[in-house]
């Protein structure tokens, strides 16, 4: 028992002094290359302006912090809805892979098949092509809905408040869901849904058999059976697992760099360009997606209590 | 992909210690050949790999001229490909030797991102492209259009200055690869594309489905000295590039090009016997062989060769990038 003790607090101490050599190592190496440190950047003027700002104002003559503040909710946002409609396709998908019919169970396989096994960057890139190559300019919008205009600007749809005109290169007024956010909306849950969809499906079968007949015995429909017989009982092997895949949805928001969605991410590398001050930006992008992740965690954690069974083991 | 690189510079950062105290020089001449970061969307004329995966280009040259005066040989230069965002981390944790990827010299890159530009190779500006049949004839014209853009570049600010200065609205659409950025204009997903008029005239040269369907904006709305940069702190590697530059932009001055340059150690001119090595000590001064610029110029020629070989072809003039004895502003301090 005292030995133990030992090793580990002569661990903890080998681990100290291994962090402190590399902060020191780091700070001595800045210094000698008279790289700029420290956090008093972040409230210097910007100077850039950002596609997408959601609910924050923000122009050029903004802070830096409030740059990052923009990202941030960007990266929120995105994740936010992501993980909303990821659950209800991935349930869609996994039940499909379940049914009776042929078609609709080989389809849902295929799906599964094909989207977890290509790559999301790639997948990325083909829906925001699609969306981008594929519509037309502005001044030819498509209008499947009056009042609704389809471009390769994104879909801006009327409010009670402001109805989007054509005015110039481009549609005033209105909302607009850009193709970035779109495509890497489309991206995030398609490919998510098809791992959650197996997460569903072997909840599912983990059900005992006999369940599913006691609830036909008693004259419950398919439908019903499912309902109130198996999904209850299967969420409690749904949720651990489905936590992993809200926690990749968020991380995995960080690729809209690629297609130049204004997440967090790609506004920290934009403040790092500006300012030189790499350490500092990749500090803050680890303490955010580690707070996102753990305030997912400790959610999932609490929700999984309310589901487990009352005295299981944890 | 990104952020694993920065990562790793910031682990670079953390690891980094006794190898830059020897000096770059010493590293380089171990190690046998030069890091050069370059353009890696390949921009061309300034360095793209050409059919045969060699890289080319006036920013290239600068490399070549380097491992010319260090080794005598321009071939010992490796090339790290860096986007915008990539480049001065790169140096900074000592990934590439040289920085030569057409970067603007600017206070904030000079001072608290610890490099040091030696010198401007191009003299450039920020214009505009936009595709003919929008008509826009002005960037004036400009209010409310939808501006495809790199970031972590000058040219990213000075577009908000510029909309700001003339009270107009724009959306950036920003997108970090070169080949990313430009399928987002030519798809119509943006009416502008905004960089470097360099950059613009090499794309649309290069890149354009139909480079007579895009047109290049009369107006240059910033200076965009594009110069080398190395690390702060090593000011024998600091001398060696900057003086690399200055011999190929004097050679021309004095006539002197990888064609005569042979020929010239018979030459009565003392200008010349000293740029060649044949007097004067200027090589060791730099810690170098006495035959450095002689060795840029015979195997990678002078500045006016370079340009021709690589930006001519593109369309490009001479313009400000012109001796400053035929009409433009290149000046290079004496070699003596």
């Amino acid at each position: 028992m005292k030995r133990s003790w030992l090793y580990q607090a002569a661990l903890l101490a080998a681990a100290g002094l291994v962090l402190w050599f590399f902060a020191w190592n780091t700070a001595h190496n800045l210094e000698t290359r008279k790289i700029a440190s420290g956090f008093g950047f972040l409230w210097r003027e910007a100077g850039f302006e950002i596609g997408e700002t959601g609910a924050i104002a923000y122009g050029a003559a903004d802070s830096y912090l409030r740059a990052l503040g923009v990202g941030l909710w960007n990266t929120f946002r995105v994740a936010a809805i992501g993980v909303v409609f990821a659950t209800l396709l991935g349930t869609l998908i996994g039940l499909a892979r379940l049914s009776p019919n042929w078609l609709l169970a080989k389809l849902a396989g295929a799906y599964v098949e094909v989207i977890r096994n290509v790559p999301l960057l790639v997948q990325l890139f083909f829906w925001y092509a699609i969306i981008s190559e594929n519509l037309p300019g502005p001044r030819d919008a498509l209008q499947p809905w009056p009042g609704v205009f389809l471009s390769n600007r994104g879909i801006v749809f009327p409010t009670p408040w402001s109805t989007p005109v054509l005015s110039g290169f481009n549609f005033v007024g209105g909302v607009t869901l850009t193709p970035e956010f779109a495509a890497l909306l489309v991206g995030l849950v398609t490919y998510t849904a098809a791992f959650i969809g197996e997460i569903v499906r072997a909840g599912v079968l983990s059900v005992g058999r006999g369940q599913v007949d006691a609830a036909y015995s008693i004259g419950l429909a398919r439908r019903a059976a499912l309902r109130f017989v198996v999904l209850p009982q299967a969420l409690r092997l749904i949720v651990p697992p489905l936590t992993s895949q809200y926690l990749n949805l968020a991380k995995n928001s960080s690729l809209a760099v690629a297609i130049g969605y204004p997440d967090l991410v790609s506004i920290a590398n934009t403040t790092m360009n500006q300012t030189g001050q790499a350490i500092e930006g990749i500090a803050i992008i680890m303490a955010v997606f580690l707070t996102i992740s753990l305030s997912i965690s400790a959610f999932m954690n609490w929700y999984n209590r309310r589901v487990a069974l009352k005295g299981a083991r944890q | 992909m990104k952020r694993i690189l920065s990562l790793t510079v910031g682990f670079a950062l953390l690891g980094a210690g006794g190898a830059y105290a020897q000096g770059t020089l010493d590293t380089v001449q171990k190690k046998g050949f030069v890091q050069c970061g370059v353009n890696g969307g390949a921009l061309a004329g300034f360095s793209a790999p050409d059919s045969k995966g060699v890289w080319k280009g006036i920013d290239v040259d600068l490399c070549r001229a380097v491992a010319a005066a260090v080794f005598g040989d321009a071939n010992k230069v490796r090339y790290t490909p860096l986007t915008a965002q990539q480049r001065f981390t790169a140096l900074q944790s000592g990934e590439v030797d040289v920085l030569s990827r057409n970067t603007t010299w600017t206070i904030t890159r000079d001072t608290s991102l610890g490099l040091n530009f030696v010198g401007v190779s191009f003299y450039d500006g920020q214009g505009f492209m936009v595709p003919r049949k929008l008509n826009v004839k002005s960037a004036k014209q400009l209010n409310g259009a939808t501006v495809c853009v790199q970031p972590g570049t000058t040219t990213e600010l000075n577009l908000s200055d510029y909309f700001r200065a003339n009270r107009m609205t724009f959306k950036p659409v920003v997108i970090e690869t070169l080949p990313e950025v430009l399928n987002a204009y030519f798809s119509g997903r943006c009416d502008v594309f905004t960089t470097d008029v360099s950059g613009l005239v090499s794309v649309r040269g290069s890149r354009a489905p139909t480079p007579a369907d895009h047109v290049i904006l009369p107006e240059v709305i910033s200076k965009e000295p594009l110069g080398p940069a190395v690390r702060h702190g090593d000011d024998r590697w600091f001398d060696i590039v900057k003086w690399s530059l200055f011999a190929m932009i004097e050679a021309e001055e004095m006539g002197l090009t990888s064609q005569n340059i042979d020929q010239q150690a018979s030459s009565k001119d003392p200008a010349v016997q000293r740029f060649i090595g044949a007097t004067g000590d200027f090589g060791k001064m730099l810690g170098l062989d006495n035959r450095w610029a002689l060795n840029i110029v015979k195997q990678v020629g002078n500045y006016g060769e370079s340009f021709d070989a690589n930006l001519k072809p593109l369309g490009f003039e001479r313009g400000l990038n012109q001796l400053w004895n035929k009409g433009g502003i290149l000046y290079a301090p004496p070699i003596r």
